[in-house]
């Protein structure tokens, strides 16, 4: 959902004239909507920008970024940034599975919540 | 090992889970595109996130956020906020796999900061924004982006940088 949001932020501003690049860990659903510009990080959901405590990695991944605002020739363009997970690549076969449920307790009880005030806000036409 | 595809992943997940209907994502043919009117290195760029990066109080402490302003939304923190008063409220990550301790591995301002005093960029806007996930496209389309770009404009900002969680 997260990325769905910052693309469809993302094509409003390009509308607009306003050059953007998305970094992205989901690149199917960045696609899906279609961006401009997307550096595509293959690590697990929440780390678009590099591995935790890893400055120059970090760096790196966003200069690369940087680097598309200004090289990318045309909409569409998707860069792979050139890093491998350190703990090895398991997180692509268990997330949202059934053995690892993707919320729990309280998180999952905030995202119904969410959901409700969606619902209740657009039943009384404020959405 | 190839890519997740979140869309089906997800599709098959919440159908496990007695969700029967499916999420429809936004899905556009056309992409629109412009260019850089200057040399990054003379640009003004802007960090938007949908991370829920927050706020910690003075003394250290989280805030409470009315849920009713958290569907859709968008909010503005400078971007010369030290980043140990920086924080993500976002639950929706591979808890499994990672976490979001380390603001700058989703949020990347310090990165940002060290890549203009590089000089690969000309500055940092003077506010990052945060935009709430509605669950409405037309949410987004027509009353948050509009804001962010009215912000950005408010800034002097030539280009965007935008990530998730």
């Amino acid at each position: 959902m997260c990325h769905q949001t910052v693309s469809l932020v993302s094509r409003y501003l390009e509308e607009n004239g306003l050059p953007t690049v998305v970094m992205s860990v989901a690149r199917d659903i960045v696609e899906h909507v279609g961006v401009p510009r997307c550096l595509f990080v293959d690590f697990p959901l929440g780390n678009p920008c590099g591995e935790p405590y890893q400055p120059d990695m970090q760096r790196q991944v966003a200069a690369m970024a940087l680097e598309l605002l200004e090289t990318a020739g045309k909409p569409r363009t998707t860069l792979q940034a050139p890093f491998k997970w350190s703990k090895g690549e398991e997180w692509k076969e268990t997330i949202f599975t059934e053995e690892q449920p993707f919320l729990e307790g309280e998180a999952y009880d905030n995202w119904v919540k969410a959901k409700e005030t969606y619902r209740q806000l657009k039943s009384e036409g404020k959405l | 090992m190839d890519y997740v595809r979140y869309i089906d992943r997800t599709r098959a997940y919440y159908h496990s889970q007695g969700y029967k209907e499916s999420y429809r994502w936004a899905h556009f043919e056309d992409v629109p595109f412009a260019r850089l009117q200057k040399p990054l290195s003379e640009c003004t760029l802007a960090l938007v996130s949908t991370s829920d990066v927050a706020l910690r109080d003075e003394n250290g402490g989280v805030q409470n956020v009315d849920p009713m302003l958290m569907v859709g939304n968008v909010y503005s923190i400078p971007s010369d906020t030290p980043i140990e008063r920086l924080y993500s409220r976002q639950e929706h990550y591979d808890r499994y796999a990672t976490h979001l301790d380390d603001v700058n591995s989703y949020f990347p301002i310090t990165r940002l900061h060290e890549l203009a005093a590089l000089g690969k960029v000309g500055r940092i806007a003077a506010r990052t924004h945060g935009v709430y996930t509605a669950y409405s496209h037309r949410k987004t389309l027509t009353a948050d982006a509009p804001e962010v770009l009215k912000r950005c404009r408010e800034d002097g900002v030539d280009a965007v940088i935008l990530t998730p969680v």
